[in-house]
């Protein structure tokens, strides 16, 4: 069953045109790995799909209904959820009312299941969120998105700007998230990781897909041609 | 004793100042408007409850209540028509939008009350006119009083719901960040209207007190737009327990300016105003680097 459908969408920085008439689909429980160059429009079509950015022509629809024209809040309590490039916490507020204020449905998400889940986040649960760790920050991200209970999860380079290794214990955490029935759309750099989580990956190159396939029959040969535009596909 | 007595006195009319700013420092909190119409919307208040007051005979502080509801929809109006639109345009678009505001209602009042300046003393009762004398030079009003619980309630109420509540974390997490507030559910128009609901509601307050406490005519908001605008620079920018403090430090500089000479009350008000733009501002800091 299709969750998310994109139809001929674009979208538009002032004269620049980010994204270009991109069309895919996302059945439900699937997980998309969405790759790229910077600047190929990936961000933008994340945050087209969240409803942060006002396409200029196409359409979104959730689960068969149309969401194009509806603002990001209202999105968010039909079930899409982004955590944002740059993680974008609320800084003067701490890890716990982080999570509580995006509580917008109800579900297995709590604050308590979220702590369960990121446990480095419990003893820190009472600290201003501006004043923690990279990773740390992350994890709040993350869990932020997860209290509004999404059935479809966006995650725009959760590894962006961290170690190494904590982005391991990161992609380790998620793992239990993107097991279970929720839809997963992850924008990942790091292509090795990108082909271990998601069962299917696109690629995009200045605002076109370029390239769409299961991640298991995918090779890298094609995969580094179509992200640097080494040989276009007709 | 005088200047103890000086002090005093200053507290009490620094927490008049207090609720003054408050709408303002809510406003600039929340979505970076400086409103330049904050006073003329308090005098407004001001009138509103004169009108029930003319109307009913009722006591102002009832009449304020019954003010309330309609100064609260004004509040969600003025954002969702003016402050909505012009935010969208940058930051100077507000600005000019809030002072336009401000020529407008001065003169829908000056067409509907006349020039004729009015008070709501003699209506309020023996609340203007009761004293305590605690010595023989410090006495202390019941307004002052009044005034002064009033706005320490007002903050402190205000503190809770934004640190306790809910709707209080969405208010401080759409005024950190309103993009992310709206992908985390929150419905940022919904926020900005609330708050601005509430800066006006609490203007129509400082209306109150500035009604009662002295007399007031449909040009008396720019001056109340200036102390309000001290003591929330005092205090700072976007700080509210700054801008209790802020206000309580404007007026206790005017009472004691006003101790050397009558004359200095306002003025001494505004030197500090500017020392504190200057030390904080770096001005200061900034010779002090090149005198190194």
């Amino acid at each position: 069953m299709t969750l998310l459908k994109v139809e001929d969408l674009d979208c538009r920085h002032g004269l620049l045109q980010a994204v270009r008439g991109v069309s895919f689909e996302v059945a439900q429980g699937e997980t998309v790995a969405l790759i790229g160059a910077n600047g190929a429009g990936k961000t933008t079509l994340l945050r087209a799909i969240a409803g942060a950015h006002k396409p200029h022509g196409g359409r979104v629809l959730l689960d068969g209904a149309d969401v194009t024209s509806m603002p990001a809040h209202r999105r968010v309590s039909l079930g899409i959820a982004l955590v944002p490039e740059g993680r974008r916490l609320f800084p003067s507020l701490t890890v716990e009312e982080n999570l509580r204020v995006a509580a917008a449905r109800r579900g297995k998400w709590t604050v308590q299941s979220v702590l369960e889940v990121f446990p480095l986040l419990q003893p820190r649960r009472h600290m201003a969120a501006a004043n923690l760790s990279g990773g740390e920050q992350q994890a709040v991200a993350i869990g932020r998105a997860l209290m509004s209970n999404p059935r479809l999860l966006l995650l725009d380079e959760v590894s962006l700007g961290l170690a190494p290794i904590v982005v391991d214990a990161v992609y380790r955490s998620l793992a239990g998230i993107l097991g279970e029935d929720t839809t997963v759309v992850v924008v990942e750099q790091d292509l090795t990781r990108a082909l271990k989580v998601a069962s299917r990956v696109i690629c995009m190159l200045e605002g076109r897909i370029v390239l769409e396939s299961a991640a298991s029959s995918l090779d890298r040969d094609r995969v580094v041609s179509a992200y640097f535009g080494l040989k276009r596909p007709a | 004793m005088t200047i103890v007595n000086a002090v005093l006195q200053g507290i009490f009319l620094g927490a008049f100042y207090a609720v003054l700013a408050c709408g303002l420092s809510i406003m600039f909190g929340v979505m970076r408007i400086i409103n330049l119409a904050h006073g003329d919307i308090a005098v407004l208040g001001a009138y509103v409850v004169f009108v029930i007051v003319q109307g009913t005979g009722m006591s102002p502080f009832v009449a304020f209540v019954v003010a309330l509801p309609v100064m609260i929809v004004l509040g969600y109006l003025l954002q969702l028509t003016i402050l909505e639109r012009s935010l969208k345009s940058g930051i100077l678009t507000p600005l000019l939008a809030t002072f336009g505001l401000s020529i407008v209602i001065q003169n829908l009042l000056l067409i509907k009350f006349s020039p004729d300046v009015r008070s709501l003393g003699g209506e309020a009762g023996a609340v203007t006119t009761s004293s305590w004398q605690v010595t023989s030079g410090l006495s202390v009003s019941a307004l002052g009083i009044v005034i002064l619980v009033v706005a320490v309630l007002v903050f402190g109420a205000l503190q809770l719901f934004l640190s306790r509540t809910r709707a209080g974390w969405m208010m401080r997490a759409t005024a950190d960040d309103a993009d992310a507030a709206e992908l985390a559910g929150i419905d940022s128009r919904g926020v900005y209207a609330r708050a601005t609901a509430l800066a006006v509601a609490i203007a129509a307050l400082g209306g109150l007190f500035l009604a009662i406490r002295s007399v007031f005519d449909p040009l008396s908001g720019p001056t109340q737009l200036i102390f309000a605008f001290e003591a929330v620079v005092i205090g700072g920018m976007g700080r509210l327990w700054g801008t209790l403090l802020g206000g309580l430090a404007l007026g206790v500089a005017q009472t004691l300016g006003a101790q050397v000479n009558p004359e200095y009350s306002a003025l001494s008000g505004h030197l500090l105003f500017l020392a504190v733009l200057v030390v904080r501002y770096g001005g200061l800091r900034l010779s002090f680097r090149a005198a190194r």
